[in-house]
């Protein structure tokens, strides 16, 4: 098991290595691409281009900068901003970090007892009329583009009906947890709902099928000779073998949320977190701030990557070996 | 069936976009149109109409006027025809998902069935490439390739795609998805390599070519297949989510993505402008899925029965 875990590790960190040299090369050595002409704005002359290309270290060699840029990354964690010159990067990441783990976390609450509850009810009902209607919500919400059910959201709860029976939802914005429990879970509650939808639906939909293969099973079928309920099946017996696989999938969608796939909910709800910072230094083009944003993502996603698989080594002991 | 032909009465939609715009409602959908006018019961009504409410400051354009000759759904806030934008829309957003998800399968199809049947160097330097490229968040990927690509085209020696080209974006979407596609083809391609109709290919003295398009294709062919509407739907929600950050389809131009980042500021006021094409999106989106549910059946009827998503 041991050995797992190292071997494990050591593949995370390489491809943390390659996914940071790639971000690098994307922004910094795309054939036509020059970072000190956006700098330097759209109509330097070519002297200004050349002195901003020395200033930002820009003429050396690829490797180097490569080297020294990780170097203010994460050791001395002094990178800062093209565009608001003196302010850090780092700090700007860790500050909003904590917004996006709080919408994150709320809605995986929520599209995980939507999800399994939404599965194991269409599995039970496998073949009547509430299964199908379950599927087609569940395709229905797995359809629907995030931003634009934010919108709608906006729409509903901030326009008309916003002086009757949606008064109670405070404007868009963030409230620390820190500074009003109260305020913080209700100025997310919507945003925590947007976000679930798709993912309640993805799930639904994978655990009902695991469901109906495990009720197929043969220790199922023992369960059924020993004269148990359908009830005490469904729940004690197939779906603890069916969650192991939404376990892991939680785990590589928590990451990936984390990371920066949350970005669009964020945008249209006007929540401080990394994605919005992302989308806010994309539209002034603040190379380092958008490459600081994508490493921390790609970091969390490597991580929840690697815990899962470690997590899977853990209770299925034949994965280790491979 | 019902998904089908929704999705084929989408298409049909679309392709008289340039008919409707030019023979039905006389609009360029393209050029701003500040001063225009309409006819509305008898009476001519500019097209932005002066705020009444307020300080009387700015323009609100016109609402809808569900009548099919004349901003069927308003107009946007350069006072173009929301309805005949959203039919060009539709042009672009279907092709880019449709063509990104071609090149997609293609791709991956390719690249997975050679990891998969060579094994050795080339599938540990393939493989490392989608480990890699899976573990870049995609709209993270997408984002910094569209960022960096739109400000100056793409420049691959003698290669030159504009800024402003629809080829961006689908080259874009169809790289960060091959991993998707790519990795159930190699695992399948590595389990038919053990089959016996292969092993006998080999020993008959086969060239890899003729084993690879005469046995290998045709049975990793179907799962593509299976792939291939859900790509199609899962491309065309990316293509709109970039459209929607202004890093996809390129202003004059629109795209379902596009016309709903232009209602952004006309939510409250008229809300149709961004409603509409998200409708148009998700009306797609389900039809394309329960279609690759379909053709999922279609191609391995004992799916249905083992309940597989």
């Amino acid at each position: 098991m041991l050995g797992f875990i190292i071997r494990r590790l050591i593949s995370a960190i390489l491809v943390m290595f390659s996914i940071s040299v790639l971000v690098f090369l994307i922004f910094f050595a795309t054939p036509g691409v020059d970072p000190a002409a956006r700098i330097a704005g759209r109509s330097a002359s070519p002297a200004i281009i050349a002195q901003v290309r020395h200033a930002f270290g820009l003429d050396r060699p690829l490797p180097i900068r490569w080297a020294l840029m990780m170097d203010h990354l994460f050791i001395k964690q002094d990178l800062s901003s093209y565009v608001n010159i003196g302010s850090r990067v780092v700090p700007q990441i860790t500050q909003a970090a904590p917004v996006t783990l709080s919408l994150v976390a709320g809605a995986a609450v929520i599209w995980m007892v939507i999800g399994v509850t939404g599965g194991v009810i269409a599995a039970a009902n496998r073949g009547k009329f509430i299964d199908p209607v379950i599927m087609f919500i569940g395709i229905a919400a797995v359809s629907v583009p995030a931003y634009w059910l934010g919108e709608v959201v906006n729409l509903i709860t901030q326009g008309g009906l916003h002086h009757s029976i949606f008064a109670w939802v405070p404007p868009s914005g963030y409230v620390p947890i820190t500074q009003s429990p109260g305020q913080w879970a209700l100025h997310l509650i919507m945003p925590w709902l947007t976000l679930a939808a798709l993912y309640a639906g993805i799930y639904a939909r994978v655990l009902r099928a695991e469901l109906v293969n495990a009720l197929n099973e043969d220790y199922v079928r023992t369960a059924r000779a020993k004269g148990l309920s359908e009830r005490r099946i469904l729940i004690r017996h197939a779906l603890r073998c069916s969650l192991i696989p939404i376990v892991s999938l939680f785990g590589l969608d928590f990451g990936a949320l984390i990371g920066g796939a949350a970005l669009l909910t964020e945008v249209v709800f006007g929540l401080p977190g990394v994605g919005l910072l992302t989308y806010t230094s994309l539209q002034n083009l603040d190379l380092p701030v958008i490459m600081g944003a994508v490493m921390y993502g790609a970091f969390f996603v490597v991580l929840a990557n690697a815990v899962v698989d470690i997590a899977y080594a853990f209770l299925d002991p034949r994965v280790r070996i491979a | 069936m019902i998904a089908l032909g929704v999705l084929i009465l989408i298409l049909l939609s679309v392709i008289v976009a340039p008919f409707y715009a030019h023979d039905i409602a006389h609009t360029n959908p393209f050029t701003s149109n500040l001063n225009g006018t309409t006819v509305i019961s008898g009476r001519t009504v500019p097209v932005l109409q002066p705020n009444t409410q307020g300080l009387g400051l700015g323009v609100t354009p016109i609402g809808p006027t569900w009548d099919f000759r004349h901003y069927f759904l308003g107009a946007d806030n350069q006072g173009r025809d929301v309805f005949a934008r959203l039919l060009y829309g539709g042009r672009n957003s279907l092709f880019i998902g449709t063509v990104s998800a071609i090149i997609c399968c293609g791709v991956a199809a390719v690249l997975g069935m050679l990891a998969g049947y060579f094994g050795g160097v080339i599938d540990w330097v393939l493989s490392r490439i989608f480990d890699i490229v899976w573990a870049f968040p995609v709209y993270l990927l997408a984002i910094s390739l569209s960022v960096v690509l739109l400000t100056s085209g793409l420049n691959l020696g003698p290669v030159h795609v504009g800024p402003g080209s629809l080829w961006l974006p689908i080259v874009i979407i169809a790289a960060v998805y091959v991993p998707y596609v790519a990795r159930p083809v190699r695992g399948l391609t590595m389990s038919l390599r053990e089959r016996e109709f292969i092993q006998a290919a080999i020993g008959s003295g086969a060239s890899d070519w003729r084993i690879l398009t005469k046995e290998v294709l045709p049975n990793t062919l179907p799962s593509v297949i299976v792939f291939f509407p859900l790509m199609v739907a899962f491309n065309m929600l990316t293509e709109s989510a970039l459209s929607f950050l202004s890093i996809g389809v390129q202003p004059p131009a629109a795209s379902w993505g596009t016309i709903i980042n232009d209602g952004l500021g006309l939510l409250y006021t008229r809300p149709w402008v961004a409603l509409a094409p998200g409708i148009m999106i998700v009306i797609t989106a389900v039809s394309l899925n329960i279609l690759g549910d379909g053709v999922r059946d279609a191609f391995d009827p004992k799916a249905k029965l083992r309940g597989a998503v």
